[in-house]
Parts: structure tokens; sequence; C-alpha cells
């Protein structure tokens, strides 16, 4: 993608369907450059929930009635068609629905990790895995009487991957990575993590949070055994999220919660599981956040993955080398590229990030503050907290100027 | 201007920057340590009470975190002394608000009312009224 295409980008349209990119507070337009936390939702995806619930909203399955099947058919439509998204071949049958990536997480944990992980069994994880991940196995390996080693981030922000090898050993069960670090911004090379593992007859589960929503992602080019990312961080609504998991793994595996809507049989005594992804999808389902789901992959690439990456790209280039240019301010992570996600964590000298988030707050520049569920990468790092600017394809360089100018209103209070 | 920096008033930062009794003290009756993972404030209060077991008599502080947390824990320290401990625990999060005397926006009321949360549950500890193994925290 040349960098006349990428400028080309009609950025103004895009934000034509972000009517909330418009909103006021206390006469100020919001600059909303919290976007690895969530992401807007534009109007064709609420136009898509609203549809469902105003024209065929139903459960989903059994019913035989036609408002019922036009809502199956919308909903499992929906699997194959996030799943061709990620590029996973097998359709519906590799791609869950869960809540989010954390329950991605969760399921992969405790439906394999509690069953097959024993003393003597390593899970590799790595020093920047957000909590999702990172609290996740930890706690599952401690039940499962099995060990956790972090992959050491170097002082660049980037994975030590000779110390990687180190980790990755034929103890070695299960590598949970981070593909886009939400607070560092790196890149990981997941595709060579997943390449380690395998030589050691590991799975390797990537959490695509980050990276889904901005940049194309091929989980059978990454090889990844199992891939989870979030509807709300890539212009979809909120409760819903996913699980890639290659055909094979996810046939195997016991589902780990139970219920109506999973199950082949049941007698008193016993049950047998529907196929995949129903047996991971007991109860009603989120019907309606799977056709907004839907309406957001069919969004994003109308505009096209590239673009959004390439979009990332120059918007995060942009506030580096603004921020950078601040003799007070200290930015984490990798330098601007292909390396490095579209988000800026940072802290300003003297002011801590929760004060300074405040005070942008009052120029209605939205940032946020804290640890971003990394607390052992921010004790490494040794700060308790970072400001963390995060951008998406609607987001512009005059709403970076903002961000960078109110800083100064942050420097006189605290002066 | 909105909440953010009606928040940040002379007498705010006045505090953040120039806190007062802050250290710790020699021989504290009680002291109790406490943290709002939020920001990741830390605060310690040292207390020392009088010989009636009943009244304050010296109060210090120490910690790092935001200026809300820390602004606030100055000046609890300051009005504590010649308080009681009756009074101490009688204290609520609004008058924590009105000492500060500003808007405190909802998000970071949990920074506000954190030394005073600490200063609580270390009497209540010291009373026996309180599971000493508990760490304080403004989570919820």
């Amino acid at each position: 993608m040349s960098q006349q295409d990428v400028e080309g980008l009609d950025v103004e349209r895009i934000r034509a369907d972000f009517p909330i990119l418009e909103r006021e507070v206390d006469g100020k337009q919001v600059v909303y450059l919290d976007n690895a936390a969530t992401t807007h939702t534009p109007e064709p995806v609420v136009e898509a929930m609203s549809d469902y619930y105003r024209r065929y909203n139903a459960n989903v399955h059994r019913g035989i009635h036609h408002l019922s099947q036009e809502a199956s058919v919308a909903y499992e439509d929906a699997h194959d068609r996030v799943a061709e998204f990620v590029g996973a071949s097998g359709g519906r049958e590799e791609l869950v629905f869960t809540k989010n990536t954390t329950e991605s997480e969760n399921l992969i944990a405790y439906s394999w990790g509690l069953s097959e992980l024993g003393p003597g069994d390593e899970v590799v994880l790595t020093e920047m895995e957000h909590h999702a991940s990172l609290v996740t196995w930890q706690q599952i390996a401690k039940r499962a009487g099995a060990d956790v080693k972090y992959v050491r981030v170097d002082d660049t922000g980037r994975l030590d991957m000779d110390h990687a090898r180190e980790c990755i050993t034929d103890d070695t069960a299960m590598v949970s990575v981070v593909h886009v670090s939400n607070t560092l911004g790196t890149v990981n090379p997941v595709s060579e993590l997943a390449d380690i593992a395998h030589d050691h007859d590991a799975y390797i589960f990537v959490d695509g949070a980050q990276a889904v929503p901005t940049r194309p992602v091929d989980v059978e080019a990454i090889d990844a055994d199992f891939y989870a990312f979030s509807g709300h961080k890539m212009v979809g609504p909120t409760g819903i999220g996913c699980l890639y998991g290659k055909a094979d793994i996810l046939e195997d595996l016991e589902p780990y919660h139970y219920g109506g809507g999973m199950i082949r049989k049941v007698t008193f005594e016993d049950s047998t599981w529907g196929d995949v992804p129903w047996k991971f999808e007991p109860g009603t389902p989120p019907i309606a956040e799977a056709v907004g789901l839907h309406a957001a992959v069919d969004y994003l690439e109308d505009i096209g993955m590239e673009r959004v990456r390439a979009r990332e790209e120059a918007l995060t280039e942009y506030a580096y080398d603004r921020l950078a240019a601040e003799d007070d301010v200290e930015i984490y992570g990798p330098e601007p590229g292909p390396e490095r996600g579209g988000l800026v964590s940072f802290n300003l000298e003297g002011v801590h990030a929760h004060d300074l988030t405040s005070i942008l707050n009052d120029h209605a520049v939205a940032i946020r503050a804290g640890d971003h569920c990394t607390q052992p990468l921010h004790d490494k790092l040794g700060v308790a907290a970072s400001a963390r600017a995060s951008f998406y394809v609607y987001n512009t360089r005059a709403e970076i100027d903002a961000l960078v100018e109110a800083l100064e209103d942050a420097r006189t209070l605290f002066a | 201007m909105g909440l953010g920096s009606d928040m940040y008033r002379q007498q705010i930062l006045d505090h953040y920057k120039n806190p007062r009794n802050y250290g710790e003290l020699e021989d504290p009756t009680f002291s109790h340590v406490g943290e709002n993972p939020m920001c990741g404030d830390e605060i310690r209060m040292d207390i020392r009470l009088a010989d009636d077991g009943e009244t304050i008599e010296n109060v210090a502080f120490s910690g790092d975190g935001c200026a809300i947390s820390q602004a606030s824990a100055s000046m609890l320290s300051t009005k504590l002394a010649g308080k009681t401990v009756d009074e101490l625990l009688e204290m609520d999060r609004d008058d924590v608000i009105d000492m500060l005397g500003v808007d405190i926006s909802p998000m970071r009321v949990k920074c506000a009312v954190l030394a005073e949360k600490v200063a609580q549950d270390g009497a209540e500890i010291y009373r026996g009224e309180l599971d000493k193994e508990k760490t304080t925290t403004t989570e919820d």
C-alpha cells in the first residue's frame, strides 16, 4: 500500500459513519484516543443490530417458526463470516463466539488446561501479557500443578527471542502470547513463536485483541492453534468475542460450561455434545451482537485491513514523533514502524498519569491511564501507571495535536 | 473548565507539592498501609495516640501516587490531631470531599478517600475489630 493510497483514505467519509465523534462535552468536541480499550460503532453496525431487534428477534437453533429460522441463519452465518475474516478455512467449525477475549482464554484454560496440564508441564507466557492471559494461565497452572515461565521483554520493548527459545522446551505444553501488546504496542513475531512451540509439540494460544482490529490477520499463516479477539475493539458491539481453534483440536475438547443448546442427547444419567462451535456456546447466545459483529467485519473489509493498518502506522508515527519531541515525556515500547501497533503509552514527568488524564479530560481529550491490565509489566518498567493514547482509522492528526497541546496545561498546573 | 482542572485547585496542588506530616513516626500507636489499585496509589498512615488511648496526638503519612490521593492524605494528617479515634471512625467520604473543597469526579473518589480509609482500618485493627491481615484497598 503506497503512501498515496493511505492518504487517499477518505477519513471524513469514515468519520461520518460514527456520529459519536461529534459528541460534545462542556461545549468541546470529544477527541477520542482510547481505541485500544474500545472502538466506536459505525452506523451500519448499529443499523444491523436494530434491524435484528426490529424485524427478526427470536431465539436461535431450536425454533421452527420463521423468525427463529431467520435469526438462526444470521447467527450461524456470522461465525462463517468472522472465520473468513481471520483466514480460518474451517468456517464455523473453527470459530466459537464467546463474551470477549478473556472468556476465550478461559475457555481453553479450563477446557484444555485443567484436564491436560499437570506437574512437570510448563505454560510459557511473556512479560507483556494482558491480565486476560496472564492471570488465567497463572491460576489454571497453579490448580493443575504446572509451572509458568515468562519470556523476557528487552529494553526496546520487544520479546527476547533467544530467551523464548530457552523457555520453550519439551516440557512446554502451552505457549500463550499477545500478538500486539496493549501497553507497549509491540507487534510480536507470533508465527516464529508458533514454530518454536510446535517444534516442542506445544500448543500456541495467541491473544489477538489488539491485532485483529488493526491489521490483516491470517490465523493459518500464523499457524496458531488458538486465536482470540473481541468484537468491541473492531467497531463491533460489546458482549461478543471470538475463539478460533484448529478444527481437530476443538473437536476433541470437552466444553467447560454446560446448558441448553449445546447438546446432542441428554438422559438423566449423561449427555453428549453437539458439533463445534455449538458445544461451546450453551444457553442463549449473543445473537444481536453476532449480527453486529458480522456487519463490523463487512465494514472493516470495505475499508480494507491493509488501509486500516497503514492508517494506524501513520497516526502512531505522528503521535510518537510529536510526543518524543517533548523533553519531559517518556514513551514506552518500540519505535514506530511495522513492529508497532496503533498506541503510545507514556508518562509526563512530574505528573501522575491519572492526574494527567483528568486534566486532558478538561480539554475533552479522552485517553486511558493506569496499568492497562499489565501490572507486572509496569512493575518491570518501574512505573505504577502510564497514560495511553490509542488510535483508530477515524482519528486525525489534528486530534493528536490536541493531545500534545493539552499537555501544556498539566505542566502549568504541576510546575 | 470542566471537572478535571477544578479538581486541581491551589490548595490541592500545594499539599501535593509540599506534603504536610510526610514521613514515618518513630513510635506510632498503630500504622497501616493501603492501596488504590486503579491508580497504583499507596499510602501508609502512622498514628500516635495520647495516654488516654483515645485522642490522636500525632500523625504522619508516606507513600506515593496521584495528586488527589497524596494531597488528601496530607490534608487529613493536619485535621486528625486532636480528634478522637471515634471521631476518625465516624468520618465518611463526604467529610473528605468537604476537606478537599473541590468536586471530585466519580472515577477519582477512590483516590480521594484512600488515606481516610487507611487511617480508619488502622484504627479498627488496633482495636481488634478488624482482621489485621486485611490490606486496605479502595478497589470497590
